[in-house]
């Protein structure tokens, strides 16, 4: 499959102009169909199984069927992604279930200043310091390195 | 196409891609922009959020020099580099990419991605040079930098997603800008601009991938990035180094998870099916590839080559020693108590390898019910690959800093400028630089985009457009859509039809080609000269039959594009490989005919596609190294 869409919880993403999961996909593969509105992944074959799709679904509408052609059917393995931590559930074949969680960022959404409070130590464009630097290497941008040069 | 509208947009700096080198770029152009006044357009095929190569994520950041801290100098790592290239590196390239590359790794901690501390808040290192993050969301974070950077400039910074660009625009020999068209709706944009920066990637699917069916989009780099960046440069008659210089990784088999862990944070070890770790047993091998091979660490293509030599006798399957390495891990520890807890660590942390940027990995080892902790796991060489920011090196030949490079042919007036004028390319469109990875990638970005500044500063004229043109480029990149429509009624099976081929047979065909004579995995990577000059043979048809490429929507019509860029690469990395006659990368691939590494071959191999004539052209430079 992939990523293939549970025709009960998809709701089409309603009013928006695009679907999430359209939004999204780096891969152009989500489509909706307007006469369902449903989405659905046009090109199974193409798709990486990035999850990006899966993630981002605001239905959770959306799994993961693992490539028929070298996976034996049973297993899931599920996100639930939130803006600070990931929780994964793996379920196997044999219904064994392990959960993780991990930590996926450490500033909220949408905060970051690119300079990160950081200046840059010169105006020149030809000069090989870039934006933020020295500040944000933490020594002096190395120059001539190489001895024989 | 009178339906489909023409936008003509008109920006100074004009990045092509969404990935890591793009963020990169957007970041630092916006700064140098806002000062001098300018313009920057980013141009992105899918949405930056989750665009590019680490659009899933990453488990690890490859390339931290540790600088600050007197980790690691930079003669070490151009040393190690150009070591795992089998001698074939630009110094200069690398040295400018590690100079700078703890800055940005500062700064996406600094952003909000979760790097792995030890107690005494340092990096923790899975190698000498890789750090352990959190990475899920790496990707996230530093577009939305790279968005904020964007912003800073007002209605100077644009960002357009969903376009795909396939054609340089030339005035003369500079590039002033691209076309290309909207993958969701009836639109052709032309982007003019002073300089265009090429970071839209490496290329997959070249080559046939040992899974056909469903698993076809399973490949180890990504599906989307098609050629973009090789075509691109080679259509603007930009001069190209390494094209022959592939990357065959070995992963978990089939659903191609990551190693870098397993081998270097959890030491363990690959044997063949008797348990005889084949580093071990066949190091003699390794003497016939000296020097490269007798120096640590053992080069990429090399420990695959050992690999595929137990393989070719016959000792298959290929194990990952997880459970032997976990055994090891936790051997000192007698606490019952703790025992537990570290053994639930260590199950974390290996499911969060794969989680994090291959979950394709964690779904295999459930849906065949393995734990890492109680039995070892198949790897197996994936298909090869062009990827010049790991262990491999194609891209475009370009200019590398004034104060390190060592003589006209390596420095020609702006950094990572490719040989035509305001044409720079950085990330996995520049070649010879290898494994720069995600932190250099975005590195590479940000110095490419800052010198492309310099230039648009020193070279202020607006260059001329003949606006004849665009109906021309118009017509060509939406052909696919006409001969589609002009022949669709003949037959009642829109996909055969003796007028068209569409996109995906089109593909088809060309990994069967590169597969079978160009060496790819199902004849173990050999090749020869009569082989590649078959292959070239039938490339000649491909390339004929590419004027009827059909396409029943946009999407199709983005699918035309990418093989036709898949095309060009595949051409040039036959014609590399053809010009030199040794074998020097065995683990990539394997020239039956040449079988050994020549001295005379301790060159680079470059190749030039000419707009005017459309011949090709081989050049051999020399390695000037540094260290």
């Amino acid at each position: 499959m992939p990523s293939f869409v549970i025709n009960e919880k998809c709701d089409g993403c309603k009013a928006q102009d695009k679907t999430a999961c359209q939004y999204i996909c780096p891969n152009d593969l989500m489509v909706l169909d307007k006469e369902k509105n449903k989405a659905y992944n046009q090109a199974v074959d193409m798709c990486w199984e990035c999850y990006s799709c899966v993630k981002i679904c605001p239905t959770q509408a959306i799994e993961v069927r693992g490539y028929a052609d070298f996976m034996p059917l049973g297993a899931v393995v599920q996100p639930l992604r939130s803006t600070d931590s990931i929780m994964w559930s793996v379920k196997f074949r044999n219904k064994k279930i392990k959960r993780f969680k991990f930590p996926i960022r450490t500033t909220p959404e949408g905060s970051i200043d690119p300079d990160a409070g950081m200046e840059t130590g010169t105006d020149d464009l030809k000069s090989p310091v870039l934006r933020t630097e020295p500040e944000s290497l933490g020594i002096d941008v190395p120059v001539k390195v190489i001895e024989n040069s | 196409m009178e339906n489909f509208e023409t936008v003509i947009i008109e920006t100074d700096l004009l990045i092509l891609g969404g990935g890591m080198a793009a963020c990169g770029a957007a970041f630092e152009a916006a700064h140098w922009a806002k000062k001098h006044n300018k313009k920057v357009t980013v141009v992105d095929k899918a949405s930056m959020e989750r665009s590019g190569a680490v659009a899933m994520g990453l488990s690890a950041i490859n390339l931290y020099m540790g600088l600050k801290n007197g980790k690691n100098t930079i003669d070490d790592y151009v040393n190690y580099v150009k070591n795992d290239l089998m001698g074939i590196a630009r110094d200069d390239l690398v040295a400018n990419i590690a100079r700078h590359v703890d800055s940005s790794v500062h700064l996406f901690e600094k952003w909000g991605l979760p790097i792995w501390k030890d107690e005494e808040g340092n990096y923790v290192n899975e190698g000498r040079w890789q750090i352990m993050i959190h990475g899920e969301s790496y990707k996230n974070i530093v577009s939305e930098a790279a968005k904020n950077a964007l912003k800073e400039l007002g209605d100077n910074g644009e960002y357009y997603e969903r376009i795909f660009i396939t054609e340089p625009i030339m005035d003369g020999g500079r590039c002033v800008g691209a076309a290309g068209f909207s993958v969701r709706e009836n639109k052709f944009y032309i982007f003019k601009a002073k300089s265009v920066l090429d970071v839209m990637g490496g290329a997959v699917h070249i080559f046939r991938p040992r899974s056909v069916g469903e698993g076809l989009g399973r490949s180890w780099y990504p599906p989307f990035n098609s050629g973009a960046s090789a075509y691109f440069t080679l259509k603007a008659g930009a001069e190209m180094t390494c094209q022959e210089v592939r990357f065959v990784p070995v992963r978990f088999k089939d659903s191609y998870g990551p190693v870098g862990a397993w081998f270097l944070l959890f030491k363990s070890k690959a044997t063949n099916a008797k348990g005889e770790d084949y580093m071990e047993t066949r190091k003699a091998e390794l003497e016939n590839w000296a020097p490269y091979g007798t120096t640590k660490p053992t080069p990429t293509n090399l420990r695959n080559y050992l690999m595929l030599q137990e393989l070719e006798e016959g000792n298959g399957p290929i194990y990952m020693k997880t459970d032997e390495a976990i055994k090891e891990l936790m051997a000192d520890i007698k606490d019952e108590k703790q025992a537990k807890r570290k053994m639930k660590e260590l199950e974390s942390e290996a499911w969060e390898d794969f989680l994090d940027m291959t979950v394709s990995q964690a779904l295999n080892w459930a849906s065949h019910n393995i734990s890492p902790e109680e039995s070892p796991s198949e790897i197996s060489a994936c298909e090869p690959y062009f990827i010049s920011s790991h262990s491999g090196a194609s891209g475009a030949w370009v200019s590398g800093p004034k104060d390190l490079s060592p003589s006209d042919d390596y420095h020609w007036g702006y950094d990572n400028m490719t040989t035509v004028k305001g044409l720079f390319a950085a990330g996995d469109a520049s070649g010879a630089s290898s494994h720069k990875f995600s932190s250099g990638s975005f590195t590479e970005g940000r110095i490419a985009a800052k010198a492309a500044l310099a230039f648009i500063i020193d070279n202020p004229d607006s260059a001329t457009f003949d606006d004849e043109k665009i109906d021309e480029i118009k017509a060509k990149i939406l052909q696919p859509l006409s001969v589609f429509n002009e022949h669709k009624d003949y037959t009642n099976d829109e996909d055969v039809n003796p007028n068209f081929i569409k996109p995906k047979m089109f593909m088809f065909r060309l990994q069967k080609i590169m597969d079978e004579y160009a060496g790819g995995a199902t004849v173990n990577f050999k090749t020869s000269k009569a082989l590649l000059e078959k292959g070239l043979e039938f490339l000649e048809f491909m390339k004929e039959d590419a004027e009827k490429l059909a396409a029943k929507d946009l999407n199709e019509l983005m699918r035309c594009w990418e093989n036709i860029h898949r095309l060009w690469q595949a051409e040039s990395h036959i014609r590399t490989m053809l010009f030199r006659d040794e074998t020097r990368w065995p683990g990539y691939y394997f020239r039956t005919d040449h079988p050994k590494m020549k001295e005379e071959w301790k060159a680079f191999a470059n190749c030039k596609w000419n707009p005017e004539t459309g011949e090709w052209e081989m050049i051999k430079r020399d390695i000037k190294e540094l260290t």
